[in-house]
């Protein structure tokens, strides 16, 4: 018998807009509006500026450990708003804020989040997501249950999850992505390759040339996009969410991008990561080549940058004077909120604030001549 | 399944009794899903959940991938989307793969997102020795899951218990470790309700009243405590407590006892160090202190690995272990 290929495959780039805001007009059409584009673009000033300001109340005090977005806000953006709000459901990692906020999650309860406070995950009632995932890769199995309940119920919806290059060594990004395919739900796994793992760097993460290519082991739709290219990021994500919303099961989406900043505010990756590498990242910054899009098309000038980053300035003042005026959460919440109703135990220990038992209750320790109440 | 003429006429199995209570739900509430290895077409490898796929079919039964932590992840997930899922764990030894999505995040949920997102699931996980079976299919771990907080842990050992607990467990809001004492799956039959009932989670079961000594037990080794208990004097009289529910503990039924007995003695399968007898004991010092006859006794597993299962009845408390501790703690 000879010997015969019994499979094959290759993965797709997509880039729509490169590094000078050019657009390739043919793949461009069906994505977005200029007048989309400008929105978004706004909205990105925004989110940049909120990251800036993050950070520097981390290093002001006022806030605890923050991992910057800083450079992949295209990624964030364009697939979060390729998923419909109020309909599918996100399960982040927490590097793509922009996309939670497109979905509805308040924008201070990030900053109350890195400032330590629980409420900051307490996700609003009709807001679809999961709160931020901080162990790495363990979040992509609840989104793929998710899209199983929604094909239960056979609702039209779609769960979206996000993790970076890193997540895709662990177990469970491998136990998601096999149950997902066997079971066909809808669920999107969007990758934010963004070339580090705190100080590892991709070729020392995988020997893969590339993420996408993962999935063809579960033989899921899959595609690497610039993820620096609004454009790309939306097409590649809106076609996976249709797909899954039409029954096509889960696909896999690749987006190339880089960690402009440190890996959190506890990191210097100057100890790891050349300069000249982030510095040719840079110019690939997708707010640039927005930027450049838009002047091209005469929607844009330098006065309403200014104007936008001003807007930004105030507006972002605003949500972190919402997270700082939040007072500080009681500590009968830990209580009230390990279980829905609290155990006896737990009651005692929240009533009396102490686990000793001594001079807590005067049946304890036998003292008492009728042990009557406990 | 329905009940067949042998269990109308003998009563009903451990494993009977929880199939009864899976098929009962199922068909009240079409959320309950089972997931797991081998619990489809296969009814699961202890039985117990044979002939549900038959009548709720493939997508409610559901014969998954083999891999715990996509397991237990994605059961997860279910919950949060809305259903009310039922993993199975085909051995207690195959938690570890799962243990990061149990107690990390199942158990966390609720109260990292302050309420907003829950995971109402029940665990079933067969649990304990016994059995004759290969390695890392005979352990007891239950207190490292009473010891996180988040998560409830039952371990009924008859029939009527486990029919109950079950129903309890599968309402319940929050999610739940239900282990399944496989020693006793099939050692034991009992005439139980066909109806639906629930027992609450976190009562004990006075299972013989007494005044001398107070033995407290759960799992398989209530039935050695009750082998025990036959061999005793006859001017002794015991209480036997089956905790029936590891956490929340009933704190209440234990201190009353031990008040009127002054002596007691702890038995379980698992290692004695760091065990659930640990805390009982704490638990007794710390409500009964000046009430106490004699030292509280633990009898348990020792504190090795699990052997493979040629010395396993050497290793579990016996009820010759069990009687000897309880005749010590009387003369004390």
């Amino acid at each position: 018998m000879p010997s015969r290929t019994v499979y094959s495959a290759s993965v797709e780039y997509l880039q729509i807009m490169d590094e000078e805001g050019h657009v390739d007009a043919k793949l461009a059409k069906d994505t977005l509006s200029d007048e989309e584009i400008l929105k978004l673009y706004q909205f990105m000033v925004d989110c940049r500026q909120l990251d800036e300001i993050a950070f520097k109340l981390q290093r002001s005090g006022r806030m605890g450990t923050y991992p910057q977005n800083k450079g992949q806000e295209a990624a964030a953006i364009g697939s979060g708003y390729a998923a419909k709000k109020g309909v599918d459901f996100l399960v982040p990692c927490y590097r793509e804020n922009a996309a939670l906020f497109l979905h509805g999650l308040p924008m201070h309860y990030i900053l109350l989040h890195w400032m330590g406070d629980e409420r900051g995950n307490q996700i609003p009632e009709g807001v679809n997501m999961t709160p931020l995932s901080i162990p790495i890769g363990t979040q992509m199995l609840h989104a793929t249950g998710i899209a199983w309940a929604f094909k239960l119920k056979k609702e039209p919806r779609v769960a979206i999850t996000y993790f970076g290059d890193g997540a895709t060594s662990e177990g469970d990004f491998h136990e998601a992505m096999n149950f997902a395919s066997t079971l066909q739900v809808p669920c999107v796994f969007f990758c934010q390759n963004n070339q580090w793992a705190i100080s590892v760097p991709r070729d020392q993460q995988m020997n893969s040339a590339t993420v996408a290519q993962k999935a063809l082991a579960y033989d899921m739709p899959t595609i690497q996009v610039d993820g620096n290219d609004l454009l790309a990021v939306h097409k590649a994500s809106k076609d996976a969410i249709e797909r899954a919303r039409q029954g096509g099961g889960p696909s896999f989406i690749e987006a190339v991008t880089y960690r402009l900043a440190d890996h959190t505010t506890a990191d210097d990756a100057r100890r790891y990561r050349d300069t000249k590498e982030v510095d040719a990242w840079i110019g690939k910054d997708p707010m640039i080549r927005l930027r450049k899009y838009l002047e091209r098309k005469n929607l844009w000038s330098d006065e309403k940058q200014k104007a936008a980053e001003e807007k930004a300035k105030v507006f972002v003042a605003d949500v972190v004077k919402a997270a700082e005026t939040i007072e500080k959460p009681l500590i009968s919440d830990i209580f009230d909120y390990t279980y829905a109703e609290i155990p006896e135990e737990l009651e005692r220990q929240k009533r009396t604030m102490r686990t000793s038992s001594l001079g807590q209750d005067p049946t304890q320790a036998g003292l008492a001549a009728e042990p009557s109440t406990y | 399944m329905p009940r067949t003429d042998m269990m109308k006429e003998k009563g009903l199995t451990l494993v009977d009794a929880i199939n009864e209570a899976l098929y009962q739900e199922m068909e009240r509430d079409e959320r309950v899903v089972c997931l797991g290895e081998d619990v489809g077409l296969n009814g699961g490898v202890f039985r117990v959940t044979d002939g549900l796929q038959k009548r709720f079919g493939a997508d409610r039964v559901v014969d998954t991938p083999l891999a715990e932590s996509g397991i237990m992840g994605t059961a997860i997930g279910l919950a949060m989307g809305g259903m009310r899922p039922i993993p199975e764990i085909q051995f207690e030894g195959f938690l570890g793969p799962a243990y990061d999505q149990l107690t990390n995040h199942a158990a966390r949920y609720r109260t990292r997102s302050r309420g907003a997102i829950t995971v109402p699931m029940t665990v079933r996980v067969p649990v304990g020795g016994g059995i004759h079976a290969p390695e890392l299919h005979s352990d007891s771990p239950e207190s490292i899951y009473a010891h996180t907080p988040g998560l409830k842990v039952v371990m009924p050992c008859t029939p009527y218990d486990a029919k109950g607990l079950l129903l309890s467990a599968i309402r319940d809001p929050d999610p739940i470790v239900f282990f399944e004492p496989k020693r006793v799956y099939r050692s034991y039959r009992e005439q139980i309700p066909e109806e639906e009932y629930t027992i609450p989670i976190g009562q004990a079961k006075v299972v013989s009243e007494g005044t001398d000594i107070t033995v407290v037990s759960w799992g398989a080794s209530v039935f050695e405590c009750l082998a025990a208990l036959d061999k005793l004097p006859e001017d002794v009289s015991a209480e036997l407590i089956d905790l029936r529910t590891i956490y929340p503990i009933d704190q209440d039924t234990i201190i009353q006892s031990v008040l009127k007995t002054g002596r007691c003695v702890i038995v379980h399968e698992a290692p004695k160090t760091c065990g659930m007898g640990a805390e009982l004991s704490a638990i007794i010092q710390e409500h009964c202190f000046l009430h106490l006859k004699a030292p509280v006794q633990r009898v348990a597993g020792f504190d090795t690995v699990m052997p493979y299962y040629k010395l396993e009845l050497e290793y579990l408390p016996n009820a010759e272990r069990i009687g000897e501790a309880i005749v010590q703690t009387l003369s004390y």
